[in-house]
Formats: structure tokens, sequence, C-alpha cells
């Protein structure tokens, strides 16, 4: 299994549907059947935004999240692409 | 409002899985969602069989139910509310004539489909078919690992019905179907029974519990199964985490560590069910007025009642720990099941009657036909009774 | 506010100070459900 990246781009998987919710997001992948819950809009616009930069790292910085989280949100897109929730492009 | 220990599905490979002390998490989903997560859709009340323990007394089509242009406008709504998927039901699901239809329209609008049948309409083509749709999903229903067992509740020949589907699904290379069992004191011995056959057919297993609702009001005190066996119950679930369960056993989490899921009540809150008749519903074990939260037919469709009803307010707001408060174990139990207290006649603000400290034996003897609400519509075709013990 | 969880003691950015807003604190921002884990579902 490929481990997670942050210097390369990403983008969320074309069978994950992403329903946006007071705490965040809901996100289900209709191949392998899994939910998972985004448990920040931070974390959701920064994972629709993926796609349209080189990197995860530069999707960070432009997101304009405070750099001291780095590390919690990483391990939470580690986590979406161990999930196949996001897929390296 | 109490911060509840969630229990984490823990995978190998989840990164994020750390020490996680407290999450508010349960909390959210209890104060409700935009959409439901799951929603099930009881499709008609016309069955084949009378299974006795029947939750929606089903047996007979009811005159009003949703047409297939109207059940259409209940999947467009849903796709624009983005509900993932639905889960389909009866009756017998597959026994209404636009059945197929309406499951191709759902999948193509977006909307997974999950049918549960006793599998007298899966032949061999019909399997064919399944294994060819995407976004679709099969469950079988069976309630026994042999035919004496199955039958007793089911009737008789639903035993073979319901293998040959599972041979015709595994036949067709459909991949993993579900298996599901209503745990009940005669089959609760066969859960490893229950998991070689679900092995032997390449299928998921899932054990549900046995709610006192519908026609299982009748024979619950009967059927439903022992202390000793809910323990029992209890261990081997732990035992075997790739077992699913709908969640129905949180009731048990308060006997220990807590079983995967999200151990808590979701009708109302991220589950819902719409009947035959569009009306809306808490969730599938309580086809009752009391429940009911309104229907897709008025104004505002499906969304409204979801987003807007009273009842769903009610059930979205803290709920009281009542009689329960004392006890050192709600957090982990949440009081049990809400649909399984209000059919045997106790109260909702206090322990399950399966609570598995004891606290419920008392209320349930003393309630008696007084306190006992009546079923809701019967749907049923004939008076349907437990016969004797199998075998 | 946002339930935070224990402070990582491995990640080598965080020191223990005394200002809280100094803390690095692991947050849980993804959590999987099984979509067949929740009640209300036959």
């Amino acid at each position: 299994m490929l481990s997670f990246d942050a210097d390369q781009p990403y983008r969320l998987h074309d069978r994950v549907a992403l329903r946006p919710e007071p705490f965040g997001a809901l996100a289900y992948h209709y191949d392998n059947r899994r939910l998972n819950f985004l448990r920040a809009p931070e974390l959701v616009a920064l994972v629709e935004s993926l796609g349209s930069h080189d990197s995860v790292r530069h999707a960070y910085d432009a997101s304009g999240i405070d750099a001291r989280r780095w590390p919690s949100f990483e391990k939470a897109l580690a986590s979406l692409a161990a999930s196949d929730f996001l897929v390296a492009t | 409002m109490t911060a509840l220990d969630i229990p984490i599905v823990a995978k190998p490979d989840d990164l994020v899985l750390s020490a996680v002390k407290q999450s508010g998490l349960g909390d959210q989903m209890k104060r409700g969602l935009d959409a439901p997560i799951c929603l099930t859709w009881e499709l008609t009340y016309a069955c084949n069989l009378q299974c006795v323990h029947c939750l929606s007394s089903s047996g007979r089509r009811d005159p009003h139910e949703l047409s297939t242009a109207e059940a259409e406008a209940v999947i467009d709504e849903l796709e624009r509310m983005q509900v993932f998927y639905i889960n389909i039901g009866g009756g017998e699901p597959t026994i209404r004539p636009d059945f197929w239809h309406l499951v191709e329209y759902a999948v193509d609008h977006g909307v997974g489909v999950k049918f549960s049948t006793n599998g007298s309409q899966i032949d061999a083509a019909v399997a064919q078919k399944l294994a060819g749709m995407d976004y679709v999903d099969v469950q079988i229903s069976i309630d026994g690992a042999d035919a004496a067992t199955n039958d007793h509740v089911r009737g008789r020949g639903s035993f073979d019905t319901a293998v040959a589907a599972m041979g015709h699904l595994r036949d067709a290379g459909f991949g993993e179907f579900k298996i599901s069992v209503v745990m009940t004191r005669h089959n609760i011995s066969q859960v490893d029974e229950f998991k070689a056959m679900a092995d032997h057919y390449g299928a998921q297993l899932r054990l549900t519990r046995f709610r006192p609702s519908g026609r299982g009001a009748d024979s619950w005190a009967e059927l439903h199964p022992t202390d000793s066996q809910q323990k029992d119950l209890y261990h081997w679930l732990l035992a075997h985490p790739d077992v699913l369960t709908g969640d129905s056993f949180f009731h048990l989490s308060a006997l220990g560590a807590p079983l995967p899921g999200l151990n808590l009540c979701g009708a109302g809150r991220v589950v819902c069910l719409i009947d035959p008749l569009g009306d809306v519903y808490a969730c599938p074990f309580v086809l009752h007025d009391e429940f009911r939260a309104g229907t897709v037919r008025d104004p505002g469709g499906f969304q409204a009642v979801w987003q807007t009803s009273e009842l769903f307010a009610e059930l979205r707001e803290p709920q009281s720990a009542g009689a329960c408060a004392s006890c050192g174990h709600y957090d982990a139990c949440q009081g049990g099941c809400m649909a399984a207290k209000f059919f045997t006649g106790i109260p909702l603000d206090g322990p399950d009657p399966e609570c598995v400290l004891g606290h419920g034996e008392t209320l349930v003897e003393a309630a008696d036909a007084a306190t006992r609400p009546d079923v809701g519509t019967d749907h049923s075709r004939t008076k349907v009774t437990l016969g004797s013990k199998p075998r | 506010m946002e339930p935070t969880d224990v402070i990582d003691a491995t990640e080598s950015e965080s020191e223990p100070v005394a200002d809280a807003d100094d803390l690095v604190e692991e947050e849980l921002l993804v959590e999987e459900i099984s979509i067949d884990g929740m009640c209300g579902v036959y």
C-alpha cells in the first residue's frame, strides 16, 4: 500500500460523495461502502481544493489554516487516502 | 449534555486512531443532520410470507400505497438531499410490480439501494441481473440455521427459498451479499452455524435484535432471548467484529467494552423510515401514530418532514436519563431501545425491557394489556400464531 | 468548543508551555463509522 505523500497532488476519488453538514461533512464511498465524518469545515474546504494544487502541502498553504494544525490535518488526509477516499493524481 | 466515549471502529492502517478520550460525534449525531445517513423505505405491505414476528405486520397490500410516480418523486428528493443510499424493504419489496423500475430509477439518480428480501423472487436469472448492477446490495432474511428453526417463525418452505436465493447469488458471482438474522431464543445458539452459512455463500452475516414491534408483540415474551443468552451473544459479537449488527445491540454495551457502531438510537436523528403509504416514522420498529413524524404527501415532501417535524425535533433534543440517571451504565447503553420500551408498555425514560442489569424486568411484568399500546395498522392476511417449539 | 484530544507527546514540534495558544493539540478530524453501524435500519 502506498503511503501518503503530502508533496504529491491528490484529489477526491470520483466515487466519493461529499455532503456538507453543520459539523463539516459526511463522505461516502460508493465502491467500498465506507463512511467517513469530516469534522471540520476547513478540512472539507481543503479536501475540495486539493485537485487544484500541485501538492497537498501547497493546498494547505493556500488554505489559510494555522500552520500549527498541519500534523492533525496531515493525519486526517492520510486516513482518507488509506480508505481510498483520496487518490494520488 | 453528556460527553460520550464513542467507540471508534479500529482499522489497522487508520492513522487517525489515537487515544481519544472523548468525542462529540455522538452528540452531533443526536442533534440531527441535514439529511438522514440511512433511510429505510418499505415499498409495500404485501408479502408472500407471514412471519410470526413481522415488525410491519405485513401480508396484504394497502390500497393507498404510493404510486410509481409518487415513489419517483421521493427518490428525486432524496437525490437533492444527497442521501447516499436507501434500505428498501416491506413486506416483500420484490413483489411490487414496479420494484425493478424503482431500483434502477434510484441508482440512475445517484441513490444507492440495499434491499431486504425473503429471496422468493431471486432465481438464477434475477441473480445474474443483480450481479451486473452497480450500487445495489442484497440482504436475505433467514431466522434459523436449519429449516425447523427457521420455518417455525417464517413459515414452511421459507428456509429452502432463502437458501436457494443465496445459492443463485453465489453462483452468479454477485459478491458479498448480506444474510440477516433476527436473534431469538431458539436460534441464538446457532450463531456459529450462521457464520458458517455466510462464509459458505461468500456473504456477510448480520445479526439483529428482535423487537416487540408489529406482530412481534404477540410472541416477544416467548421468543426474546434470555438474559444468559444475551450475555453469550455479547461476547460472541465481541469475538466476531466482522459480523454486522446494525448497531441493534447497543443496550448490551453496558456489559463491558462497547460493541462497534455508534451505540445510540438513530431514530429521527440519523435514520428514519418511509412506509408504503408515504408516512414517515422515526424508525422501522415504531410503526405507530406516536412515532409518526408526517407524510411525504404533504407540501414540502420528505425533506420538510425530516427537517421540521415536531417529533424529530423532540427526538433531537438531549434526552433525559430519567429513571436510569442513578445507574452508572447509562452512558454505555443510553437506556436502550425506544421501540422495545414502547411496545412492552414500559416508560420511555427508563430501562430497556432487556436491560442487562435486570432493571427492566419488573417493569415488563407489571405492564399488562392496559399499558401496552396497540400495534398500529395490521396488514396481516391471516391471524399468525407461534406454534410449538422447533423440533 | 470543539473537543480536543490528549496532547500527542511524540510530536516533535510540541513543547509543554504555559500559554495554551502555543500548545499543539492533536485533533481527530476524520472518523470512520460503519454505515451498517446505525440503529434504526433493518
